[in-house]
């Protein structure tokens, strides 16, 4: 492939992605607007921004990769992350929106009234979001070497420079624009190229992924299997897998953070169902990739980068100036998934950072913009530091941490009345020292075999209910902490807005 | 009090228990909500139960039609071997036709919680 056009794809991108930032600063003013743009974005913005910001790294790359290297099983990663939507439509995204806080510990605080609760909170929010971040800046290097050649770390800096000005000059206002722009970027990326490759392969007499075997590639049974065939507790990891990502979304904080700029509960919900259509519509398309990879380029496989497979493609079906084109439009809707993913994570990190972390001497927009610096340099410290873990496997872990603390705090929460401060912070620190003791296990490299390996690699499915059962337990144990304001809480989280009722006091 | 046993209003009305708890307790139940009363916390109960219970249908329905599959599939090897428009069952299954039944069933989920709130503001609104 010639590395020019890379070249020139990220370079538009992220001049593009600086120049639409530039366009929502005009618009930012307040310290609101940093964080939660005012709560004034419509739902088809709203949606745009959300899926922009959702689809990541795991899901431009990570998914054609994994369906090419592992088969038909992998789905569950994509079917996954658009059911954990559903799961939060349900349950959080209304009495989310209408808790009328800001952030995850925001959240916990106003509801269980106990600022223990809150600086746990904040621990979670950073390290879920550093465990998410430095995937995307390993992501970028990848791809940057992949077109251009370059060095690993050139892309994770490169996306690292672009995300801290934009946040740094507009905050959530302006990546609010930022990110509806590359949702439709990214889907762009892909659905052009594969229509290309879908008549090259139809000119090919459309030979079947399924009858593909050949040197290094999975035996056609395996690949077309539906459970993990490859792992050796097939059952156990499919379930884990599907916990972690029906419960994960609600609890990563780039994804909480975005209901806050809802006008009411109301519209976050019509603005979740949205999101869902467009993630529907975007995840048809990257198994397509896959299965195709396994046709045309089974060696990436071998070589370990079955990542890029969406990246090469295109220049490989198609040949000539054409296909390099359309690799580079490939090129530029991974470098869009890097950069709106990782602006999300630093919005949520330095909000958490600069609310919690930073003295009270330091507050307002300049706080926020230090925070930034701070929720951006370190991940990329990791993520040029340490070894890749592998994009999948990293974003995998963030939504098993995710599921075993912020989903049962938030579900229990929201519709549990008894739920204690204590019963919360011990159902986080047992879900999260459980998950992260897997998080570690897996960042040092360590190997296991049977079901240890399969255990700690697929935390979700024991660390979830050991979460939901402390939390319920230590809550029943301590039936006297109830916090005072529970009944206006409630009203305040579960009745609509125009109704005139007794709230309390919002927390900001 | 005179002796006449037969038109004395005054004296039945006042000592009536019946008509004066049959008519005029009309509850305020906004003000019942605001208060934390008995009336106020069944009428909160009743909305979260109602929202409550249809969360729990949409994700019953989630588990049974999506999450149930690799289940399915081992009880039922052959399903391995069905081919639906040249492609495996799996594939149409977990590549296609979850995401339009996903957006489906939120789309009707968002429509009945906005009845059920809908309810719920009749209720406080009407008193």
């Amino acid at each position: 492939m010639s590395s020019t056009y890379g070249i020139v794809a990220v370079t538009l991108v992220s001049l593009a992605t600086l120049a639409i930032g530039a366009y929502g600063w005009r618009f930012s003013r307040t310290t609101s607007d940093f964080f939660v743009a005012s709560r004034s974005v419509r739902p088809a913005l709203n949606a745009s921004a959300i899926g922009g910001e959702y689809l990541s790294a795991a899901s431009f790359l990570g998914v054609a990769g994994l369906v090419l290297a592992f088969g038909t099983e992998m789905l569950w990663y994509p079917v996954g992350w658009t059911a954990g939507y559903l799961v939060l439509l349900v349950l959080v995204a209304a009495p989310l929106r209408r808790s009328g806080a800001y952030t995850l510990p925001d959240f916990a605080e106003a509801r269980l009234e106990s600022r223990t609760v809150r600086r746990v909170s904040s621990v979670l929010v950073v390290a879920i979001g550093w465990l998410y971040l430095m995937p995307q800046f390993q992501g970028a290097g990848l791809s940057l070497g992949t077109v251009a050649g370059t060095e690993p770390w050139v892309g994770g800096v490169i996306v690292a420079v672009v995300v801290l000005l934009n946040v740094m000059s507009g905050g959530m206002r302006s990546i609010t624009f930022v990110q509806a722009f590359q949702y439709w970027l990214k889907l762009t990326a892909l659905l052009v190229p594969v229509m290309f490759l879908l008549l090259v392969w139809a000119g090919d007499g459309a030979p079947e992924p399924g009858r593909a075997a050949g040197a290094g590639r999975l035996a056609d049974e395996v690949w077309s299997s539906l459970l993990a065939s490859t792992s050796e507790h097939p059952m156990y990891t499919t379930y884990s897998i599907i916990i972690a990502t029906f419960l994960g979304t609600m609890g990563l904080p780039h994804v909480v953070v975005r209901f806050y700029t809802n006008p009411d509960g109301r519209t976050a919900r019509r603005t979740t169902l949205v999101v869902l259509g467009l993630l529907g519509l975007f995840y048809l398309l990257p198994p397509v990739y896959g299965a195709l990879g396994r046709i045309y380029a089974p060696d990436l496989v071998g070589g370990g980068r079955a990542d890029t497979v969406v990246l090469e493609l295109p220049s490989r079906m198609v040949g000539g100036v054409g296909g390099d084109l359309l690799s580079a439009l490939t090129t530029a809707g991974a470098f869009a998934a890097f950069l709106s993913t990782s602006s999300g994570l630093t919005i949520a990190v330095a909000g958490v950072l600069s609310q919690d972390v930073m003295g009270r001497s330091f507050r307002g927009v300049r706080a926020f913009q230090a925070a930034a610096v701070v929720a951006v340099a370190v991940p990329l410290l990791l993520a040029v530091l340490a070894d890749g873990v592998g994009v999948a496997r990293a974003v995998g872990l963030a939504f098993a941490v995710a599921a075993s603390t912020f989903c049962p705090l938030l579900v229990l929460g929201i519709w549990w009345r008894r739920l204690t401060d204590v019963g919360a912070i011990a159902g986080l620190a047992v879900g999260g020292g459980l998950s992260g003791m897997a998080v570690v296990d897996t960042l040092l490299r360590n190997t296991h075999s049977g079901w240890t390996g399969a255990l700690l690699s697929h935390p979700a499915a024991w660390t979830v209910p050991a979460a939901f059962a402390t939390m319920v337990v230590f809550s029943l144990l301590t039936p006297r902490r109830l916090p005072v304001n529970l009944s206006q809480t409630m009203v305040r989280l579960h009745t609509p807005e125009d109704i005139a009722l007794d709230r309390g006091p919002y927390p900001l | 009090m005179s002796p006449e046993p037969t038109d004395e209003p005054r004296r039945t009305r006042v000592t009536s228990p019946r008509s004066a708890a049959g008519r005029s307790r009309r509850v305020n139940v906004p003000s019942e909500i605001d208060a934390q009363t008995r009336i106020g916390e069944i009428y909160m109960t009743s909305l979260l139960r109602a929202q409550l219970r249809l969360a729990l249908l949409v994700i019953g329905a989630l588990v049974v039609l999506v999450a149930g599959l690799p289940l399915y599939f081992l009880a039922f090897p052959a399903l391995n071997d069905v081919v639906v428009l040249g492609m495996p069952l799996a594939w149409v299954l977990l590549g296609f036709a979850v995401y339009p039944l996903l957006v489906v069933v939120a789309w009707i989920y968002v429509r009945a919680a906005e009845r059920n709130e809908r309810d719920f503001a009749d209720v406080v609104e009407r008193s």
